[in-house]
């Protein structure tokens, strides 16, 4: 006899029961412990079919391989950079992963890449120690320059993009602004110093209300203002 | 950390910052509640937008110093918490602590705010002794402007704790109602020069881009007790002369809302 | 002699009234405030980040690390000198042990969770508060969690069981003068919310088995309390517009 003790959408605490028997089955942050099914996280209720998932509030980034993230960098190695991915673990560039051209043995890195600057990295390999390679040689992948990077939870990176980009394109349209939003959780903005901080304080409504349905609504009307 | 510095730089040269705000302008809310700690004789927690801090009041009775026999004493500590940072670590106050603390407390002690002869209950014997502890609790910037406010609001709020006329031992669960002697109000308020302009209140980004800066302690008259110049940049005469003016003159809009608080 | 009657007049299964907030430090990853009664403790977690020194990490899965301070001015007598503290190094270790149960690291190797609580103002139980503050906090900061702890201490005055001591209560022998020889024993507990299983279990006093089996009985009710104030207040952020 199965029991379903919450609805979709309903935000729950760890340790908190989902449902009762075996016809469910736990996904994503949840654990089955004898009959029950429990979230592992102060996260959404999502059920899809017989899978009760719970969506976290807020969390680590976890790297994964494809990712595209924004970090800084913050040493210039031997063979390339090390970057700061907003998160435990740091992230190596090698230099022939940055750049098409021949770059000579004695050329000053700094040239290229310098200490402080923002990349925009996709994620090549991760390691069970969460060793992480990136690469910067594919189009859609630069060096940031001019505007200004935002943080956000990682967690809430997809309601910011939105379904199929909506969310994103939106903020786009409507603050004239260009916008890159690394899975890692830190954003690029870059338009007018108005655009910008239009932009910024919306992505910030995005993070503050993303538990709340009709949210592409909200951030319209707030962007009309 | 974050820190958009050429932004911010390229903004300054154009009197903007990334929040929107004016370089003169201070952050919203400016929050202050006052006596939040049941246990401190005196106690304070300022908000200035997101920078919050606590400043509590204690109070002790000990032999006054060989060299002012009548006359009590005050001294200021500050903590940086890790709890309010992911740049602080745990272990005594470090150099940014350290600053903070005797910034706060030349501004204090030098415009004589609080009256040290009035502290004095039997000269060379027993005299009162306050020591300000300032905890950080969310530094978003603008530390030590908040501190000072801060640590301003505890004094003020501040009673003296009933001591037994028997045994003179001091009973700190009880307050009688007098208030320590407070004849200034000093506060200091740091104006940052950023890509040549002068900015107040900088959130933590502003602060790490900032070339130089000037703390300025002052009281209602525009009488100045403290100067503390930090960043590895000079300031010129001209400068240091306009900054002196927009401190006395924020220093009176925070007076200004604190006195608010008060009523 | 016979404890009658609590000095703030509480039932013996009565908690002081409780109030709690989550996110009340927004550079944190996760941050709560929790008070009882006037103990009032802030909870703050960084993490997962890197870990120094190196030698501290372990490949496997991430580490907790908890930090206990009370401010200078939150002791109910003079002021605390701020230093190394032996009895703040003792419960930063007993909280990690009491969290490290239900926390789930396994995805951060090398990587540690800090878990920092300062205190404003004390007046007993702050461990407690300590643990139940920090249980919002990491779960606030998304950290994998399977349940919450929740804690409170529990206590034989004379010859009752009494949740919740107080100030006064772990002092009687000061406070009531019928109390002059009065036997107090002081039992924090924390425990795993749904299975109750035990994850902080310490004491100052003396008492027999059967007492102590009963106070641990009251302390299995009297968490649930404090577990209803947690997860409202987990909640509270996300109402429903």
């Amino acid at each position: 006899m199965s029991n379903i003790s919450v609805h979709e959408r309903d935000i729950v605490i760890p340790g908190e029961v989902l449902a009762e028997g075996m016809d469910y089955l736990p996904g994503e942050n949840t654990y089955r412990e004898n009959e029950k099914i429990y979230s592992k996280s102060l996260g959404l209720v999502s059920i899809s079919g017989r899978v009760l998932k719970v969506t976290p509030l807020s969390g680590p980034y976890v790297p994964k391989i494809d990712d595209k993230i924004i970090g800084k960098v913050i040493d210039i190695t031997m063979s390339g950079w090390r970057i700061d991915t907003n998160t435990a673990y740091s992230a190596l560039l090698n230099v022939r992963d940055a750049t098409t051209r021949f770059v000579k043995k004695e050329e000053d890195l700094s040239q290229i890449l310098a200490i402080g600057d923002y990349v925009v990295v996709r994620i090549v390999n991760v390691t069970s120690q969460n060793l992480i390679d990136v690469t910067m040689k594919e189009p859609g992948l630069y060096k940031v320059s001019g505007g200004r990077i935002m943080e956000i939870n990682s967690q809430k990176v997809p309601r910011v993009i939105g379904k199929q980009g909506s969310m994103i394109s939106l903020i786009k349209t409507k603050t004239g602004c260009e916008v890159t939003v690394g899975q890692n959780g830190l954003v690029w903005v870059k338009g007018t110093p108005e655009g910008e901080l239009k932009a910024e304080q919306a992505i910030k409504l995005v993070e503050e209300k993303s538990y709340l349905e009709g949210l592409t609504d909200r951030v319209g009307k707030f962007l009309e203002q | 950390m974050i820190i958009n510095k050429e932004t911010i730089m390229v903004l300054a040269a154009e009197g903007k910052r990334l929040d929107g705000r004016g370089l003169l302008d201070y952050r919203q809310p400016i929050n202050i509640e006052m006596n939040i700690s049941w246990t401190a004789e005196g106690s304070a927690k300022v908000q200035l937008g997101e920078t919050v801090v606590m400043a509590g009041v204690k109070m002790n009775i000990e032999k006054p110093y060989n060299d002012t026999p009548e006359e009590g004493g005050i001294m200021i500590n500050a903590e940086l918490l890790p709890l309010s940072s992911s740049e602080y670590e745990p272990g005594p106050p470090g150099e940014k602590a350290i600053e903070l603390a005797r910034v706060i407390d030349r501004g204090i002690r030098e415009s004589k705010a609080l009256d040290l002869k009035k502290l004095c209950i039997q000269p060379g014997e027993k005299a009162w002794f306050v020591t300000i502890d300032i905890m950080s609790i969310n530094d978003a910037g603008n530390l030590l402007d908040a501190a000072g406010l801060a640590a301003l609001a505890a004094l003020k709020s501040a009673h003296f704790p009933v001591v037994d006329s028997v045994t003179g031992a001091i009973d700190y669960k009880q307050k009688t109602d007098k208030s320590l002697p407070l004849t200034k109000e000093a506060l200091p308020v740091t104006i940052h020069k950023v890509n040549g302009k002068l900015m107040i209140d900088p959130t933590l980004e502003e602060e790490k881009s900032s070339e130089a800066r000037l703390t300025v302690a002052s009281d209602q008259k525009g009488i100045i007790s403290a100067l503390q110049k930090g960043g590895r940049e000079p300031l010129t005469s001209e400068e240091i002369s306009q900054i002196l003016d927009v401190a006395i003159e924020k220093a009176r809009f925070l007076r200004s809302v604190l006195n608010r608080y008060l009523k | 002699m016979v404890y009658k009657k609590r000095l703030d007049g509480r039932k013996w299964d009565e908690l002081r009234p409780m109030e709690a907030k989550v996110g009340v430090v927004p550079n944190a990853d996760g941050s709560a405030s929790f008070k009882i009664g006037k103990t009032w403790a802030i909870a703050a977690v960084y993490g997962p980040r890197e870990l120094f020194p190196k030698f501290k990490q372990d490949p496997k899965k991430g580490v907790l690390r908890c930090f206990y301070s009370m401010m200078p001015f939150s002791g109910s007598g003079e002021r605390i000198r701020p230093g190394a503290n032996r009895r703040a190094q003792e419960i930063a270790m007993v909280m990690a042990n009491a969290l490290g149960p239900v926390v789930d690291l396994s995805a951060f190797p090398n990587a540690v969770v800090d878990v920092f609580v300062d205190l404003p103002q004390t007046d007993a139980g702050t461990r407690c508060a300590a643990i139940s503050a920090a249980s919002m906090a990491l779960a606030q900061a998304g950290i994998p969690m399977k349940d919450m702890i929740s804690s409170v201490a529990v206590g034989k005055v004379d010859d009752k069981i009494a949740t919740d001591l107080d100030y006064k209560e772990e002092h009687i022998e000061e406070f009531n003068p019928d109390s002059k020889t009065a036997s107090v024993s002081d039992i924090p507990v924390a425990m795993i919310h749904n299975t109750k299983e035990i994850t902080l279990l310490q004491m100052d006093g003396e008492i027999s088995k059967e007492d102590l089996m009963k106070a641990i009985e009251a302390a299995t009710v009297a968490v649930d309390k404090v577990y209803e104030v947690q997860r409202q207040a987990l909640k509270e952020k996300f109402a429903k517009e």
